[in-house]
């Protein structure tokens, strides 16, 4: 047999308080399987355990949200279709970062089904995808492999499920060396009376496993994903699962066909600790027990144990519960589209899960021990001692030049640089809806076949503000989602949030966490935008350092009927270039001063979220009423990037910009040339209008209580950028911008490791 | 009008096909499943559409060219019925035997998804009779499988012959160019027919360029051609 020795129970990740606790709860000692069974479901990954506590900080209803978070996706009100029928988007973000890590082509691959997976669950069709990335420093030798190894998984199994990749964003910094992060969103759309729910309801009812046979693949992620990596991670890539996009694909469709008919009573995938967490969840959903024979089970490797059956994380798979008599059924679609299913248990009133394997009973437990009384930490939090350094800004170092090559640097940086070499390998056309597509305008926007709808997706994290103030990393990634929202003139509907974070163990970084999370919901309350589903992952830490705080948000939000969504570059040239909020940037924590110091220093320009409604509301009305020609904001890299990427959307045929560089709204000491170039805020936005309509943007403005400037126009002629003091040749930004990613990421012609500036 | 979309198992442009030929053209069009022994009866078009077609884990195409459907579809080929095969339809078409050459992998290695220009070179299919040749449209590619090889004797042969339908070209200047073909195909060949003219494939996909609210609708007029000539030769 086994010996339950500290050693075994420390590298199932319980802590000894944990195990004594499991024990009380037995009344005995747990068998082998059951020790599994509890390190997987009480991992940080499946029980929120370090996290949950402070759930209590994010809003999560408002006037469009159909259901919240705890299902496997959350839902929103997306109105009826032409017979009246009302229909739903579902849609969660979720994080693959630990695998992707060790083996980045099948870990960001399995990201992107898992997430599809918890979509489909709710009966809903994925439409869109969208991922954000975060790799390690430009030159880190490692980036440029995982760079390629993951987008290549992502779009591999986007593209050839069908699911169009319609947006996202990519970031880059040293905290990330070795721990990248890679998350995935998914959206996908259901009628409101056919939404499915991942509950083991009805006492008799079979269980029904569909999908890809079990092997030893993923075993254990739950509890890897759980935990900092060291020097001997690659050891762990047993843990890591391969992805089969095609499997999925007929999964997909086979279920699709099966939540048209009444035969279901309960569905939920297979992801993070396997037929484990879906047997329990679904068993505790309904409030029922279950019982299940181990053997049955469909197996594609020789001698699996009971152990390995129930915590493999083989991927695309899913627990069915049908309504008794309907076995057959389900199983004759499982046939036509190739996939294995079995019977392999059913709904129980005994509110236990019971596993058997070769005669025996190898798992016997309350399910309500397992999943509602998983251990919650309120863990001690402190803010880092040296925070007040962190705050500290010094910039009198630095000279204060209107440099072209500090634009030219900005614009080459790949975190700013167009991505067209990520969003080309993915299909962003698929499905016939994608309206506004990748690198086009601030927000994706798609096209709901089903009933007309048009839908605007947003992803956005700036995890440098989080160095020196967490609240405001939290509070402006919500902002920045919903003021992209607006400049395409979609209201919000909701958001979904990807919390990752380092090792909650360390009381800065659970300071961190419990700060970000307050900004989220702060701004979710003040913007009317909840968040409707999420995921936490913790521990993304290396050999000792955690990552700096990246509260992923994703926003959703919805095109008023009649409304045409703008692009963030100029259209026109003749067209007027405003600047819409109050301009008041700070070089702390900014893209700049970090590409000059090399660190990070500073605080973010002070947070105003009454300011951040007023601009949104006001940009939605602008777009809205076909006033604001295009719409931009302003956020990495401040004024000048936000101006000289509107110039150079179209990188083949630029704009020239002939524009004044603006005071800063508060009174008092001057801001220097730098910060009012390359200083970051929030709640500005950059539109071109034509001249015409001044005096209507002066007056809607005034009335929205939001500032308005008018800095100059599109070029009608020229071949330079102006703004104020700063002149550079267009085809220089242009071509920065254009090939700044490959070059400084992926070694270009240049050979370049460096930003071309500094060439 | 019948219109026979087939679906084989990873097919993920199936349903843009009916939407694009049914729901906006107002043809009757239909799945028909890869398992299937006939055609429905009165088919008029056979349309293999884009997508993973088995996953296409062994060559693209490879084992949908070789599926039940497959032997109605060669048969309603040669008896001069007409068939479009779309990206990993026209992959198939050639793992068929239906149309010479293959599709290697792109130049640049790696999957590419944008707009590309096609230019019309001949009129002798069902697909191009009612384009204008030299005429520009605009559509997405969406593939890692479309570089188009065949011998020298075989090109030379599809040239002559006018059975290059469309090559890429240039959006401004209307020239084939390196610039122009996204994946390396050789001669810059977007679209192919076999002799008769009556069985089609392009790796564009003319299926996302239909509706005015999305962007392009360069795929609007030649499907419309299409079913025109279609109607009109059956």
């Amino acid at each position: 047999m086994f010996d339950l020795t500290p050693e075994l129970i420390a590298r199932h990740g319980l802590t000894p308080d944990e195990y004594a606790d499991i024990q009380r709860r037995l009344g005995r000692l747990p068998t082998f399987e059951e020790l599994g069974v509890f390190s997987a479901m009480w991992s940080e990954h499946c029980a929120y355990k370090s996290s949950r506590i402070h759930f209590g900080l994010l809003p999560t209803t408002g006037p469009h949200v159909l259901l919240g978070p705890g299902e496997n996706a959350g839902l929103v009100a997306i109105g009826p279709d032409r017979q009246g029928r009302q229909w739903a988007a579902a849609f969660k973000m979720e994080s693959h970062n630990h695998p992707s890590f060790l083996e980045p082509v099948q870990g960001a691959a399995t990201g992107v089904g898992g997430i599809l997976r918890d979509v489909f669950t709710m009966g809903a069709r994925p439409i869109a995808i969208l991922n954000a990335l975060r790799f390690g420093a430009p030159d880190h030798p490692r980036t440029r492999s995982l760079v390629a190894g993951v987008v290549q998984g992502v779009g591999g199994y986007g593209n050839c499920i069908g699911v169009p990749t319609v947006g996202g964003n990519c970031g880059f910094d040293a905290c990330y060396d070795g721990n990248i992060l890679v998350n995935a969103f998914a959206l996908g759309v259901v009628p409101v009376d056919r939404v499915f729910k991942g509950a083991a309801t009805g006492v008799g009812n079979p269980v029904i496993y569909v999908g890809s046979a079990t092997g030893r693949d993923g075993l254990h992620g739950a509890t890897m994903a759980s935990a900092a990596f060291d020097a001997t991670a690659k050891d762990q890539r047993p843990a890591v699962q391969v992805g089969d996009p095609f499997q999925e694909k007929l999964l997909l469709e086979a279920c699709l066909e099966l939540f048209a008919e009444d035969w279901l009573a309960g569905i939920q995938d297979m992801g993070a600790a396997g037929l484990t967490s879906s047997a329990f969840e679904m068993a505790s959903r309904a409030g029922l027990g279950m019982s299940l024979n181990l053997n049955a089970v469909p197996m594609r490797a020789a001698n699996l144990t009971a152990y390995e059956l129930l915590l493999s994380e083989s991927q695309e798979r899913m627990l069915l519960v049908a309504r008794r008599g309907c076995e057959d059924r389900v199983r004759a679609v499982c046939d036509k589209w190739g996939l294995e299913s079995a019977v392999i248990g059913s709904v129980t009133d005994t509110g236990r899960m019971v596993c058997r394997f070769d005669g025996a009973t190898v798992v016997d437990v309350p399910v309500a021990a397992v999943v509602d009384d998983a251990p919650s930490y309120d863990r001690p939090r402190r803010p880092p001692a040296d925070l007040e350094e962190r705050r500290r800004l010094d910039l009198s170092d630095l000279p204060d030049l209107a440099d072209p090559g500090d634009l030219l640097a900005l614009m080459a940086h790949p975190e700013i640089a167009s991505k067209r070499w990520i969003w080309q390998q993915y299909d962003h056309t698929v499905r016939n809806g994608t309206k506004v597509g990748p690198g086009a305008a601030d927000a994706a926007v798609i096209r709901v076949h089903e009933n007309g709808a048009r839908l605007a997706l947003a992803v956005d994290c700036t995890e440098r503000y989080g160095f020196a103030d967490p609240w405001a990393c939290g509070a402006l990634a919500v902002a920045e989602a919903v003021r992209n929202l607006s400049c395409v003139g979609a209201e919000p509907l909701g958001l979904t949030d990807c919390l990752n974070f380092g090792n909650p163990e360390d009381p800065e970084v659970m300071w961190q966490l419990v700060e970000a999370m307050r900004g989220v919901g702060d701004a979710a309350r003040a913007l009317g935008a909840p968040v409707v589903s999420g995921n936490v992952s913790l521990y993304n830490a290396t050999a000792g350092e955690s990552i700096l705080p990246t509260p992923m948000i994703a926003a959703v939000g919805r095109l008023p009927d009649g409304v045409q969504p703008v692009s963030s570059g100029f259209v026109s040239a003749g067209d007027e270039v405003w600047l819409l909020g109050s301009f008041r940037p700070s070089l702390g924590a900014s893209r700049w001063l970090h590409q000059k110091r090399g660190r990070h220093a500073g605080r973010v320009a002070e947070v105003d979220l009454a300011a951040e409604a007023a601009v949104s509301a006001l940009v939605r009305r602008l777009v809205g009423d076909g006033v604001a020609r295009n719409a931009h904001d302003l956020s990495d890299g401040g004024l000048a990037v936000a101006l000289a990427e509107c110039a150079v959307a179209h990188a083949d045929r630029p704009f020239a910009v002939a524009c004044q560089l603006p005071e800063p709204a508060q009174s008092g000491g001057a801001l220097r040339v730098t910060e009012r170039l390359f200083g970051e805020t929030g709640a500005c936005v950059l539109i071109g209008a034509l001249s015409g309509h001044r005096a209507l943007i002066a007056q809607l403005a005034a009335e929205a209580g939001v500032s308005s400037m008018r800095l100059g126009v599109v070029g009608t002629q020229g071949d330079e950028f102006v703004l104020g003091p700063l002149v550079v040749p267009l085809v220089a930004l242009a071509k920065a911008h254009a090939q700044g990613f490959e070059q400084v990421v992926l070694g270009g012609e240049s050979g370049g490791r460096q930003p071309p500036s500094q060439h | 009008m019948i219109v026979a979309v087939l679906q084989f198992p990873g097919s993920n442009c199936d349903q843009d096909v009916v939407h694009a030929l049914g729901t906006v053209l107002g043809a009757d069009a239909r799945l028909v499943w890869h398992g299937d022994a006939g055609l429905p009866t009165g088919t008029d078009l056979v349309v293999l559409p884009g997508g993973f077609s088995y996953g296409d884990y062994l060559r693209s195409g490879a084992i949908a060219a070789r599926s039940p459907i497959m032997v109605p579809v060669r048969a309603f080929a040669e008896s001069g019925g007409t068939v479009l095969g779309i990206c990993n339809g026209f992959q198939v078409l050639t793992e068929a035997g239906m149309l010479p050459g293959a599709l290697l992998r792109n130049a640049g290695v790696q999957f590419v998804c944008r707009d590309v220009c096609l230019r019309v070179e001949s009129q002798a299919s069902a697909l191009t009779a009612r384009l204008q040749p030299g005429s520009l449209h605009v559509m997405p590619v969406a593939h890692r499988e479309g570089n188009y090889f065949a011998d020298e004797p075989t090109l030379a042969a599809l040239e002559a012959t006018g059975r290059v339908l469309l090559r890429y070209a240039d959006p401004l200047t209307g020239e084939a160019s390196r610039e122009a073909n996204p994946n390396g195909s050789a001669h810059g060949i977007a679209a192919i027919a076999n002799k008769k003219g009556n069985v089609i494939g392009m790796m564009p996909h003319p299926e996302r360029a239909v509706d005015a609210e999305l962007g392009p609708v360069g795929g609007r007029v030649m499907l419309e051609g299409l079913l025109t000539e279609v109607r009109r030769r059956n």
